[in-house]
């Protein structure tokens, strides 16, 4: 069954120094139960907006919303269920966790809204505090904590109530690398036990990679594609996904004689399969692990710079004017300056325009 | 993403949609323009009305008849003298200080500190009498005794002059820029310093090219507050000034309405009058927006460290004693002139022990029933003042900060408004509106002062809770509501209890200057209905000055043991 659906949902905001911008563009969304479904994409893509118009911190411009077949928000029939009555589960970005109370009072908070006696209350507390590996700390406050275990806190809250669904606003962001990391597993680990349907709200691709389902890349509201990692990461659809999941080097090239030419240089051609598209200017995309450096044969050029970058190791070669970097486990095979030749086994092919649109928005996006 | 949050008002969502039909934030909204609606819009628009409309028609001879008048013209000038002075000098002597206090190793620093926010607490009306009682030229105590001394005919110093209305006001006004600059110094980021001294800057020039052009806007903001106080302030050019005819706008102000004694007339002249005021203080705030507006700089940062403290070496000794001198001039002599004059058996008779009584006190305190009733008046308007505006402010400052209504740069405008415009202008504007002319006449009743001190407090308690709204980051609230809360609940047991120290220190704010109110009183109040600032004023123009002394001398007292109750209430509470 479907626990989250959403169909043809539309945000706009109208602002005073942008006009009318549409935050999020006719979404079309099922999530299924007990999935740990993230949503990924660049900074105003939409995807904390999507989260929030499902938690119900937003109303809809257009479009319904269904929680478990429940609808929870239909703009034309003008219905909407305020978030407290969702019973959903959130954790934010700035862990929201309350100055004013203490450990306890902030994680007991959601049942004392519901009016449950007290021995209840502090056993269920108790027991979400042992979940969150917060046991005994009850009487903290929170400005005596770290972030990471005021992160906890906002975890051991948004479990109490058992929702069904957890959603996670961004909420490694503000930690440290090894936190995260353990974050990251314990996450996995209350799904695991309480079975909820998680929406992760990110911009970093390895983070969502190593915890999803599936995942849903999004960019200027709207879906570009939805897939398992291991797709996303393999076939991207595009020169957008290829390029925000992971390291890639886009070459321009030309075609010619059934040859693949770096532009600027028809010295030699490069070793790859061809495109199918016919096209005489295309961009062949790679990712940094998956070209070859040997010492006898592919397209000559030299290592221009090799960085160390403790479990493998990065060199930086030129093809014609441009750069590709190559990463291999192989130390100390090249030094800098040595002549080397560059194989390509694993490719993929986007059209010359598509490489021109990405560059210029991702030098408006550096303005 | 975070492009949207900031740039849009869509956070209202949340609470627009609360799934009912009248919703709680419509009920705020409304209520929030309504109660300024009648606090603030009504009496403001009424001046305008009364001085440019008579019996229902255009009609502008009244105020073109003011404006001609040579006596008000040179009214103005002197509150533009006296403005322009008070705060240069106030402005020298606040930086001085709080840059000795904030980045010199001068030693003492946390006493010179508490001493130099103590003119802070007084009305400067004290001090004016104070130094009235050493200086006037006739019976001042040093002037006899330096006459007597040196065999002078006349006074050597004459605080009844400009210049002394200037003095007086300065060392009560000068704690403003203080304040602003030395917070501004204890919170900006020492490495900006740091990183000059590394760059190669002696310390002459980092004080010069970083330290003062970063707390420019500290300066620049205390500057214009001592402007915009003193442009309006009453209570010292009266004290100083009537007896030599030398009239400020509000002084001006205050001798048309009380010879009207309650006509008309007198009350529309008085209102013309005080459309010059408000055009003169409307000039120095347009001045203060365009100036502000440039140079704002993030310089705080969160880490608190402690700055290199510049070395005086030679100089600190000599600094410490001009410290000491200027508090001794600026706090303890008129503090102690008025201690020992409210001990006086009467006025005149030489400071010495067996001249001394506790008379007055017993006359003041236990047997005059305007004095007794006037300490009443007094606490009644301060604790209702204080709580109903901390309640309004809360309020105001939801509906702005959180709710973003549309017109809520309007409602804000509203609701600071009062703070800038004069006590008396403001007086004239309740007058005129609450004395009948909409069926509603609360002309001599306590009321009248109420509503007065309401709109003049209201900017107090909304920008405290203002302040502490905006730190309560929107996730707070949503997390609530997540968790289940209503929005009501959500409001009640996170908003409100983690800005509830914003909300005390609100009601203090409050509390602490309408408990010694001079300015609206002085023209509102009633037979039965004088404040304590009142009392004390009447006692002083009526020539009784022993008794104005104990009397002043009291509230003295009682507004050190209110700062010390607010003290101890206010400390070790957790923040947000």
């Amino acid at each position: 069954m479907d626990q989250i659906e959403l169909i043809h949902v539309s945000k706009k905001f109208t602002t005073k120094t942008l006009g009318t911008v549409t935050a999020v563009n006719n979404l079309n969304l099922k999530i299924k139960e007990g999935e740990c479904f993230s949503i990924l994409g660049p900074s105003g893509c939409g995807k904390t907006t999507t989260l929030r118009m499902i938690a119900g911190f937003e109303d809809l411009s257009d479009g319904e919303i269904y929680l478990s077949g429940r609808p929870v928000s239909v703009k034309e029939k003008n219905l909407y269920i305020p978030p407290e009555k969702r019973g959903l589960g959130m954790v934010f970005q700035s862990f929201a966790v309350w100055p004013h109370m203490n450990l306890f009072e902030n994680v007991a908070f959601p049942l004392r809204v519901q009016n449950i006696n007290k021995t209840e209350i502090k056993k269920r507390v108790e027991e979400a505090l042992h979940h969150t590996n917060l046991d005994g700390m009850g009487k903290a406050y929170p400005s005596d904590l770290s972030g990471g275990q005021q992160q906890r806190i906002a975890l051991a809250r948004a479990i109490i109530t058992n929702p069904k669904v957890m959603l996670l606003d961004e909420p490694f962001s503000n930690l440290d690398p090894k936190t995260r990391e353990s974050m990251r597993f314990e996450i996995k680990k209350l799904q695991k036990k309480f079975n909820f349907t998680i929406i992760f709200v990110t911009h970093d691709q390895s983070e969502a990679m190593a915890i999803s389902d599936r995942m849903m890349v999004m960019d200027m509201g709207n879906i570009v594609q939805v897939d398992t990692p291991t797709n996303l990461y393999n076939k991207p659809i595009n020169r957008f996904v290829h390029n925000f999941l992971g390291k890639s080097n886009f070459t321009r090239v030309i075609i010619e004689n059934n040859k693949v030419y770096p532009r600027n240089d028809k010295s030699q051609p490069l070793s790859c399969e061809l495109p199918n598209n016919g096209e005489r200017e295309a961009v062949l995309a790679t990712r940094p692990n998956t070209i070859e450096l040997n010492h006898t044969n592919g397209y000559k050029t030299k290592i221009e710079k090799r960085i160390f970058l403790t479990n493998y190791i990065e060199y930086i070669v030129k093809v014609g004017d441009q750069i590709i970097q190559v990463q291999t486990p192989h130390f100390d095979e090249f030094k800098e300056g040595q002549t080397c030749y560059v194989k390509f086994p694993s490719v993929m092919w986007y059209s010359a325009e598509e490489d021109l649109k990405d560059n210029e928005r991702d030098c408006r996006q550096i303005i | 993403m975070s492009l949207f949050r900031a740039a849009s008002h869509q956070n209202s969502d949340l609470s627009k949609l609360d799934g009912k039909k009248i919703s709680l934030d419509n009920t705020l909204t409304i209520l929030s323009f309504v109660i300024l609606i009648i606090v603030v819009v009504i009496p403001m628009t009424m001046i305008v009305y009364n001085t440019f409309f008579f019996k229902g028609k255009l009609d502008t001879r009244l105020f073109n008849e003011i404006i001609a008048n040579p006596e008000n013209i040179s009214a103005m000038r002197n509150t533009i003298i006296v403005a322009f002075w008070v705060t240069l000098f106030g402005t020298i002597i606040g930086v001085f200080f709080a840059w000795l206090l904030g980045r010199s190793d001068i030693p003492l620093k946390g006493m010179m500190r508490s001493m130099f926010t103590i003119p802070y607490m007084f009305p400067p009306f004290f001090g004016a009498m104070a130094w009235d009682l050493l200086l006037s030229p006739r019976g001042g105590y040093f002037n006899k005794w330096f006459m007597n001394l040196t065999g002078m005919k006349t006074a050597p110093i004459n605080i009844n002059s400009l210049g002394g209305i200037i003095f007086v006001e300065t060392s009560y006004y000068f704690p403003f820029v203080f304040m602003q600059v030395v917070s501004a110094l204890e919170r900006m980021d020492p490495t900006l310093e740091e990183s000059a001294r590394i760059a190669g800057a002696g310390q002459g020039y980092v004080i010069r090219k970083i330290t003062l052009p970063l707390v420019r806007p500290a300066i620049s903001a205390g500057a214009f507050l001592i402007l915009i106080s003193s442009l309006s302030h009453f209570g010292v050019p009266s004290i100083l000034g009537f007896s030599q005819n030398i009239f400020t706008l509000p002084t001006k102000i205050y001798q048309l309405i009380s010879r009207a004694s309650g006509e008309f007339q007198g009350i529309r002249e008085g209102a013309a009058l005080s459309v010059l005021l408000v055009i003169v203080v409307m000039l120095a705030l347009i001045l203060q927006k365009i100036v502000l507006k440039s140079g704002r700089y993030d310089i705080i940062k969160g880490k608190s460290m402690r700055p290199m403290l510049i070395k005086l070496r030679k100089a600190k000794y000599p600094l410490l004693i001009l410290s000491f001198a200027s508090l001794f001039v600026i706090v303890v002599v008129p503090l102690v002139m008025i201690f020992l004059v409210g001990l006086l058996k009467a006025y005149g008779l030489s400071l010495t022990p067996n001249n001394f009584t506790f008379n007055n006190y017993k006359n003041v305190l236990f047997e005059s029933k305007m004095v007794k009733d006037s300490i009443f008046n007094s606490l009644f308007l301060s604790i209702s003042a204080g709580l109903i505006c901390m309640f309004l402010g809360v309020m105001v400052a939801y509906v702005i900060n959180k709710i973003k209504p549309y017109g809520k740069g309007l409602l804000e405008i509203i609701s600071v408004l009062p703070y800038s415009i004069p006590g008396m202008v403001l007086a004239i504007g309740v007058i005129l509106a609450w004395s009948g002319a909409f069926g509603i006449n609360l002309y001599n009743t306590i009321w009248i002062i109420l509503i007065a001190y309401i709109a003049r407090y209201l900017a107090f308690s909304m920008k405290s809770a203002s302040a502490s709204l905006q730190q309560v980051h929107y996730s707070l609230e949503e997390a609530a509501r997540s968790c289940g809360a209503s929005h009501m609940q959500s409001l009640t047991d996170v908003t409100v209890p983690l800005i509830r120290p914003a909300m005390v220190s609100g009601f203090f704010l409050i509390f602490l200057p309408a408990m010694r109110e001079l300015t609206t009183s002085v023209l509102l109040y009633g037979p039965f209905t004088r404040t304590l600032g009142v009392a004390i004023y009447s006692l002083k123009t009526d020539g009784n000055l022993v008794q104005a002394s104990a009397l002043a001398s009291f509230t003295i007292l009682l507004i050190i043991v209110c700062n010390a109750l607010v003290r101890f209430i206010t400390k070790d509470r957790k923040g947000v």
